[in-house]
C-alpha cells in the first residue's frame, strides 16, 4: 500500500513559485488562500534555502485529532481529507498544524471564518463523488482519481519538490544525495511522519 | 686499535640494561603524563579566549543543521505569500496545544461542572432550602432598577447559551457526535458556533456593564472579613452580618470582572484574527497579541479553562439565587425584596433602609396592585 508523502529537495528548490501558481490554477482555489507556499530561510544570505510547504498530510494529524466536528479523513493512502459539509471554520486545525496548511476564505462578515480549505494532495474531498463538478467547485481538481501525482510536484522545474509513495520517492531522494554528497535533509519529515 | 672500534659500535648498539631500562620507565612516564595532558589541548582555546577561536568552534556544526534546528523552533524566512506568519515552515506549539486541549481541558475539566451539580444537589438533599425566618408582612426594599435587571439577564441568558454552545464544541466530538452522528452534529456545531460568535459581543456588553454600575457595592469591608469567618452562614442557622452585598457576592463580583474581561478579551482574539485578515491595530498595540498561531493557542486555553471554571462557579449562584435561599429571586426579578429577607441576609444594608425612610409599606404595594387591577379591568 502506497503512503503518500511530499518532499523538497532545499538542495533545488530556486523559490519560482511555480508550485503555488500551478496549485492555485487547477484547483482554481478562492482569492487569499494559499494551499502551498514557498519559505525562503536566510533570505539573501549565502546558503539561504527555500523550501516548498503545503500540508504534509501527517501521520497521526493534529488537525484530525483537534477538530471539534471530526471532518478530517485519513485515505487508505496516507492523504488527510477534510469533508467541507461538516467543517464550521472554527479555526483550530489552524492553530494546531505546525506547518500553516490550513486556510480560510473570507467570505462571511465580522470576520468569521468560512469553511476550511487545505492541499488535498490533488484527491479531491471525501463527501462528494470522484470527479464530479460538485467535487471541483468545493475542493479542486482530482488527479489521483485520474492516475495522477500533485501538479505542484510534477510541474516542478528543478524537480525539488517530489511526491508519491514515502519509500519511492525516498528513494530518489538517497540516489540524488549519492551522487552529489552532503547529508539528507527530508524537511518537514521528523514533524510530519512518525513512521519514518 | 681494531678491538676499539668494535668496542665503541659495539658500545653504540648494545645499550646497558640499566640504561635501557631507564629509557623504557621515562618513555612511559612521558606516555602517561601526553595521555592526560592532550586530551585537555583543546581547553587551551578557551583558556587563550580568542575570539577567531570561538568563531571556528562555533561554525565546526553543519549549517544546514543549524538552519533547520531554528526552522522548528519557529524561526521565520521569507515568503512570497502575504499574510500571518506565512514566512514560518514549522509554527511551534500546535501539537502541544492540541494535546492539552483534548487532554487536560476536554477530558477532565467538564467533570468540575458536574462535580458542581452533585454538590449543589446533596447540599440541597442534606441543608435544604435557606428559608426566611420571619414571614413575609408585605413590606419591601428596591434592590434593582430595570436597568441593572436588564443587564443582569442579559448577561445570564447569554451566558447559559454561551455555555452551552462552547460545551458542545469543546465535548460534542465525544458527547453529541455519538448520539447525533457526524452531519447531525455539525448542524448543530455550526449552530453554537454562530449563537457563540453572536451573543459573545452582547455578554461582552453585558459584563463590562455590570462591572461599571457595581463595583461601587462590592469593595471588600471588615464585615465581610467576619462574614467569611462565619462560613458565609452556609453551615450555620446563624446569619452573618452582611450590609448590601456579602462576602460571597463580592467575591463572585470580583470573579465576573477578572475572568469574565480575560474571557470576554481572549474570546475576541479567537474570533477576530483570522489567517490573512490583520487584526485591527490596537489590539496589535497589546503587548502579547500579534495574531499569531501561539496567541490563538493561549488565548484558546485561557478562554477554555477560565470558562469553564466559571460555569461551575456559576451553577452555585444560580442555586443560591433561584432555590438556594426563599426570597432572593425576587429581588433579581421584580426589582423588590422582602424587608424580612433584608433583614435576615442583609442586615446592615436593611437598618440604612430603615434609617433613611426607604422601606415601602405594605399599604403602596396593595395599593398600586389595587390600582392596577382597575386599570385592566377598565
Amino acid at each position: 500500500m502506497a503512503r503518500m508523502k511530499f518532499l523538497c529537495d532545499a538542495e533545488r528548490c530556486i523559490e519560482c513559485n511555480g508550485c503555488v501558481t500551478a496549485c492555485k490554477n487547477e484547483h482554481e482555489v478562492p482569492w487569499g488562500v494559499n494551499r502551498r507556499r514557498v519559505v525562503t530561510l536566510g533570505d539573501g544570505a549565502p546558503g539561504e534555502k527555500s523550501i516548498s510547504v503545503a500540508c504534509m498530510h501527517c501521520t497521526d494529524a493534529p488537525c484530525q485529532a483537534v477538530c471539534p466536528v471530526d471532518c478530517f479523513n485519513t485515505t487508505d493512502d496516507g492523504i488527510v481529507l477534510h469533508d467541507k459539509s461538516l467543517c464550521i471554520g472554527c479555526g483550530y486545525c489552524f492553530y494546531a498544524c505546525p506547518f500553516g496548511a490550513p486556510q480560510y476564505p473570507q467570505q462571511s462578515s465580522f470576520g468569521a471564518r468560512g469553511k476550511m480549505d487545505k492541499c488535498t494532495f490533488c484527491a479531491g474531498g471525501p463527501d462528494e463523488e470522484d470527479l464530479s463538478d460538485a467535487e471541483y467547485e468545493k475542493y479542486g481538481r482530482n488527479r489521483i482519481a485520474e492516475g495522477k501525482l500533485p501538479l505542484c510536484a510534477e510541474m516542478c522545474s528543478t524537480r525539488a519538490l517530489i511526491a508519491g509513495d514515502g519509500d519511492e520517492i525516498a528513494d530518489i531522494y538517497r540516489e540524488r544525495v549519492l551522487r552529489r554528497g552532503g547529508r539528507p535533509q527530508t524537511w518537514g519529515w521528523e514533524t510530519a511522519y512518525t513512521e519514518g | 686499535m681494531q678491538t676499539q672500534q668494535s668496542e665503541v659500535s659495539a658500545g653504540r648498539r648494545k645499550m646497558s640494561p640499566a640504561r635501557k631500562r631507564k629509557i623504557a620507565w621515562y618513555g612511559l612516564l612521558g606516555m602517561l603524563a601526553m595521555a592526560f595532558v592532550l586530551p585537555l589541548a583543546s581547553y587551551s582555546v578557551h583558556f587563550l579566549g580568542s575570539e577567531a577561536f570561538a568563531q571556528e568552534a562555533g561554525s565546526a556544526t553543519n549549517p544546514r543543521s543549524n538552519y533547520w534546528r531554528a526552522v522548528e523552533g519557529g524561526v521565520a524566512g521569507y515568503s512570497a505569500v502575504q499574510g500571518v506568519e506565512t514566512g514560518v515552515l514549522i509554527g511551534p506549539g500546535g501539537i502541544d496545544w492540541q494535546q492539552q486541549r483534548d487532554g487536560v481541558v476536554a477530558k477532565y475539566m467538564p467533570w468540575g461542572i458536574v462535580g458542581m451539580f452533585v454538590i449543589l444537589a446533596l447540599y440541597h438533599l442534606i441543608h435544604g432550602r435557606n428559608k426566611l425566618d420571619v414571614k413575609p408582612s408585605g413590606k419591601k426594599i428596591k434592590r434593582w432598577n430595570w436597568f441593572d435587571r436588564l443587564t443582569h439577564w442579559m448577561t445570564a441568558i447569554s451566558f447559559i447559551a454561551l455555555g452551552i454552545t462552547g460545551l458542545s464544541m469543546l465535548i460534542g466530538k465525544t458527547l453529541l457526535i455519538p448520539m447525533l452522528g457526524k452531519a447531525g452534529f455539525a448542524l448543530w456545531a455550526q449552530a453554537s458556533i454562530t449563537i457563540h460568535n453572536v451573543l459573545g459581543p452582547v455578554f461582552s456588553v453585558g459584563i463590562v456593564l455590570m462591572i461599571v454600575m457595581w463595583i461601587w457595592h462590592n469593595f471588600p469591608t471588615a464585615t465581610d472579613l467576619q462574614w467569611f469567618k462565619e462560613g458565609g452562614g452556609l453551615f450555620s442557622k446563624t446569619h452573618p452580618s452582611a450590609g448590601r452585598m456579602n462576602g460571597g457576592e463580592k467575591v463572585w463580583f470580583w470573579l465576573v470582572t477578572f475572568v469574565g474581561l480575560a474571557v470576554c478579551f481572549s474570546g475576541i482574539i479567537l474570533v477576530a484574527p483570522v489567517y490573512g485578515i490583520v487584526i485591527p491595530e490596537w489590539v496589535g498595540f497589546l503587548p502579547w497579541v500579534e495574531g499569531s498561531r501561539v496567541d490563538m493557542q493561549e488565548a484558546n486555553l485561557i478562554h477554555a479553562v477560565l470558562s469553564l471554571g466559571w460555569t461551575a462557579v456559576a451553577l452555585g449562584h444560580i442555586y443560591i439565587g433561584t432555590a438556594g435561599t426563599e426570597g432572593a429571586f425576587e429581588g433579581m426579578s421584580t426589582g423588590y425584596v422582602s424587608a424580612e429577607w433584608a433583614k435576615q441576609h442583609h442586615d446592615q444594608w436593611y437598618d440604612d433602609a430603615v434609617a433613611q425612610g426607604k422601606v415601602i409599606a405594605p399599604d403602596e404595594g396593595a395599593a398600586k396592585a389595587a390600582a392596577t387591577r382597575v386599570s385592566t379591568a377598565n
